[in-house]
């Protein structure tokens, strides 16, 4: 009887559910998943698919890979894994940079840009909409064939999406290489397009503006002006088609393109941008917080933006001060001597730190931080010294003790305690912040990183990390460019004028004259501007000094303190400098720091920048795909 | 109980039988070496830092076997036989680039039956001539002249000359405990040349070093070597 029940139950259901039609179950709509129409049929999709592009733009500095930052011999990477161990042994680069960071081919991003294009176009979203947003998509186009210049010269310029017929014959979607003049041309008529097409907008620093686009004008104006005039250093590098190289008598053109995008952004009809300057009593910290403050900061026209929540980075986990931070982790980048003595003295002139006297005596310093008074405010801003403060805690960065004979007395663990003559109680004999000799991850140089990093609470916590932004283009940029094309055209004085007001920022008070601005000057003021932020690596590159400056011999220390200041100084070694307390009780220098330089023993190689490192490689694989490609020079 | 064994007897023999079959290819047996040479003296460089591919047409993608040579200017390969090509790519070697009218660099055609011995011929931009390398009084000293070998266009000078010391056969700008150079523009003389380098304490203790005399020619990546000498202090 019951079974009965069962059947009839069941038979009902099956004509309950056989009832709907075939054909409308097959046409159900996926609930996940939305058509290329309903997607670009609403303006908050569309600003989605919008902001995954943005999160893709492409840079070889990357603050979630801190690696990237670990610039050549500015400073000494103190990490210990397999890959950043090869930083200072290996005395050459592989073509495509060490763990192929001067890689790049996302010819994908390229094609969904244009796809994105394509279908705004017929997007039923507000006319103004559709043209800021496809605006946008263009700048980011534009970015990243910029990159592409940068690292490999000419490239393909695709500006459609291409679809292959399967015909069995793709060779009409193999395009080859634009001439290296090219690509810069496109970079440029683009930005002059899109400076009217996108807002003035100097408060929205993470999507593209009208001084984005002229901040990439002046940029890629520049890099075509210098690569133009300085190829002439290297001709091997260069290509008979022109794919590398361009011609020299385009300079002069490339530098008053630089120069007038560069004057429109200061003369504001950009937005009003200006140096960061909150802070003028300590330019120290105003130079450091230019990088971490996202407050209505004047001077940043575009960068990538991290954000708590959503998209941060564990920059300032790996590079802060051991001594009391968050995590049980730091310190993976120290910058170098090589670099912290590049900065100037007051007086505008240069000189190596000063760690001993004429004849050879070691110079005795009060307090740590002596050795560096009088130097450029940059300095503080741009590195940790020993004697400053860094989340509103000393740092603790000395080597160890010397005896009155001039033995030492260190430790193996950070501030290790031990026993010094004549006293039985155990005394700190190392600083907590390290060096310690043969360890990593502590202050092997002597100094840490300051530029990024994050004083908020939590910045240095896993859980938490940091959302200080990167900034791709700000103001000190663009006046310094605006110094590089006047003084390339000729006009000394108003490339004086423009790096007076950078340098003004610096703490510098007797201004530069014209006479004073030379080739060494230009570069100079841009590496320790910009030190550790990027800009190193393509003006190694732009100015064909890189083969100089890393010409694979090893450094002496003599040879480390000379030639400061001038642009191809050898620098194959990044070299560290250990404070040492003196201990001496009853003689006046009891107490007081004395200062040494070391090569670290970690540094065993000497780099040799091979010519064929001008330009990132194109593989094989690459090559296969399109025989219209030609290789890179002397690869 | 039988039934198992007889299970076991024809799984073994099924195993045995199977694993006869070939299931992998011979490995390469046919060596192709050779070295580097100007006119019957092989040439000297630096330990993988001149390159060269090698690549086999008919296989689908063409990428390239790629090797650098050995300090002593040599390279082999184990080949299956066939027909291959042989690219030095331009900038690699201090020696004028094998190019064709168009600028590309050219091919070496090289057909591999057994063992193949060749030889390539170039053209270095100078040579380093009688050497002679000697050690007293803790210090290594070099004596050598230098030939230039291209006077034409095409011709590049002397950026540096420098006389390494090692530990070990690898005597070169990466491996050396001592070094000595002379500016391009400091020699007077380029007959004759003499570098000296003191020796420092060598960890553990040997009583001999290997030296040789690499130049730098301007505008060139890669060193000219004299060959490694065993030197005994």
């Amino acid at each position: 009887m019951k079974k009965i029940h069962f059947i009839c139950f069941a038979l009902l259901l099956s004509f309950g559910w056989g009832c709907e039609s075939d054909s409308e179950f097959l046409d159900r709509k996926p609930a996940e998943t939305l058509t290329t129409e309903q997607a670009f049929s609403d303006p908050n999709q569309v600003l989605s698919i919008l902001a995954n592009l943005y999160n893709r733009q492409f840079s070889v500095y990357r603050l979630n890979d801190w690696q990237t930052f670990a610039d050549f011999n500015e400073v000494l990477v103190t990490a210990d894994d397999n890959l950043t161990n090869r930083w200072h042994t290996n005395s050459t680069w592989p073509f495509n940079g060490i763990n192929d960071y001067w890689f790049t081919w996302d010819y994908a991003y390229i094609r969904e840009l244009n796809l994105f294009l394509e279908r705004i176009a017929t997007s039923t979203i507000s006319e103004d909409l559709k043209a800021t947003y496809a605006a946008e998509a263009r700048f980011l186009r534009a970015n990243y064939y910029f990159e592409l210049a940068k690292l490999y010269g000419g490239v393909p310029i695709i500006l459609e999406s291409q679809t292959y017929d399967f015909s069995g014959d793709p060779s009409y979607l193999q395009v080859p290489r634009s001439t290296e003049a090219g690509i810069y041309d496109f970079i440029i008529k683009e930005a002059e397009e899109l400076k009217s097409l996108l807002p003035v907008n100097p408060d929205g620093k993470s999507r593209a503006s009208k001084g984005a686009a002229l901040a990439m004008k002046a940029q890629a104006a520049v890099f075509a002006g210098s690569l133009a005039k300085y190829r002439a250093t290297t001709p091997s590098v260069s290509l008979p088609g022109g794919e590398i190289g361009i011609p020299v008598d385009r300079a002069t053109g490339y530098y008053e393109t630089a120069l007038g995008a560069a004057q429109e952004i200061i003369s504001g009809s950009a937005g009003a941008y200006s140096l960061y300057l909150k802070i003028p009593t300590n330019l120290s910290e105003n130079f450091a917080a230019l990088f971490y403050d996202k407050n209505a900061n004047p001077e940043v026209i575009y960068e990538e933006e991290y954000l708590l929540k959503f998209k941060t980075h564990g920059y300032t986990i790996v590079n802060q001060p051991r001594f009391g931070a968050e995590e049980e982790e730091g310190g993976a980048l120290n910058p170098s001597l090589n670099l912290v003595q590049e900065f100037e003295l007051l007086d505008n002139t240069f000189a190596p730190l000063p760690t001993v006297d004429a004849n050879g005596n070691p110079i005795y310093y009060e307090n740590q931080g002596d050795i560096f008074a009088g130097r450029d405010a940059r300095l503080g801003g741009t590195v940790i010294l020993p004697g400053s403060i860094f989340k509103s805690r000393p740092v603790d960065i000395w080597a160890g003790v010397q005896l009155a004979d001039g033995e030492i007395i260190s430790g193996s663990e950070r501030g290790q305690l031990r026993e010094l003559p004549g006293n039985p109680t155990p005394q700190q004999v190392v600083g907590f912040d390290g060096p310690i000799a043969a360890t990593n991850q502590n202050a092997l140089a002597g100094f840490y990183i300051r530029k990024y990093l994050d004083p908020a609470p939590g910045s240095g916590r896993r859980g938490t990390q940091s959302d200080v932004s990167r900034i791709r283009y700000r103001y000190a940029e663009i006046l310094l460019i605006a110094a590089e094309a006047a003084f390339e055209l000729g006009q000394p004085d108003v490339a004086a004028g423009y790096m007076n007001e950078v340098r003004a920022r610096a703490g510098f008070t007797t201004p530069l004259t014209g006479a004073d601005i030379t080739f060494d000057r230009i570069v100079h003021e841009r590496r320790v501007e910009f030190a550790l932020e990027g800009q190193y690596f393509m003006d190694l590159k732009r100015f064909r000094i890189a083969h100089k400056i890393f010409d694979g011999s090893s450094m002496t220390l003599e040879g480390l303190r000379s030639g400061i200041g001038t642009a191809t100084n050898r620098s194959t070694q990044p070299w560290a400098l250990w404070p040492y307390k003196i201990y001496e009780p009853g003689s006046p220098n009891d107490g007081k720091w004395i200062y040494k330089e070391v090569l670290p023993s970690r540094v065993t190689g000497a780099d040799n920048w091979q010519l064929g490192n001008y330009y990132s490689s194109i593989n094989n694989d690459i090559l296969n795909n399109n025989p219209k490609l030609v290789r890179q020079p002397l690869q | 109980m039988k039934m198992k064994f007889h299970y076991i007897i024809l799984l073994a023999l099924g195993t045995a039988l199977m694993s006869c079959e070939k299931d992998n290819y011979e490995p390469p047996t046919s060596l192709l070496s050779g070295r580097v040479v100007y006119q019957g003296t092989p040439l000297n460089f630096e330990y993988d830092r001149v390159s060269y591919d090698l690549y086999q047409d008919g296989f689908g993608k063409t990428g390239p076997l790629g090797s650098t040579f050995t300090s002593e200017g040599a390279f082999s390969q184990l080949l299956f036989d066939g027909a291959y090509k042989m690219v030095i790519p331009g900038g690699q070697g201090p020696f004028v680039p094998l190019q064709t009218d168009a600028g590309t660099p050219d091919t070496i055609r090289i057909s591999v039956n057994g063992n193949t011995t060749m030889d390539i011929e170039v053209t270095p931009y100078w040579m380093v001539r009688n050497t002679q390398l000697s050690a007293g009084g803790g210090q290594v000293t070099g004596t050598f002249a230098l030939e230039k070998i291209i006077t034409n266009a095409n011709a590049k000078d002397v950026e540096s000359v420098t006389l390494y010391v090692s530990k070990t056969l690898f005597a070169n700008s990466q491996t050396n405990v001592a070094t000595a150079v002379i500016e391009g523009g400091a020699i007077t003389d380029v007959n004759n040349i003499s570098l000296s380098a003191t020796v420092p304490e060598l960890v553990p203790a040997q009583n001999y070093v290997f030296a040789s005399i690499g130049v730098k020619l301007a505008g060139v990546d890669d060193y000219i070597f004299s060959p490694t000498q065993k030197i005994n202090l």
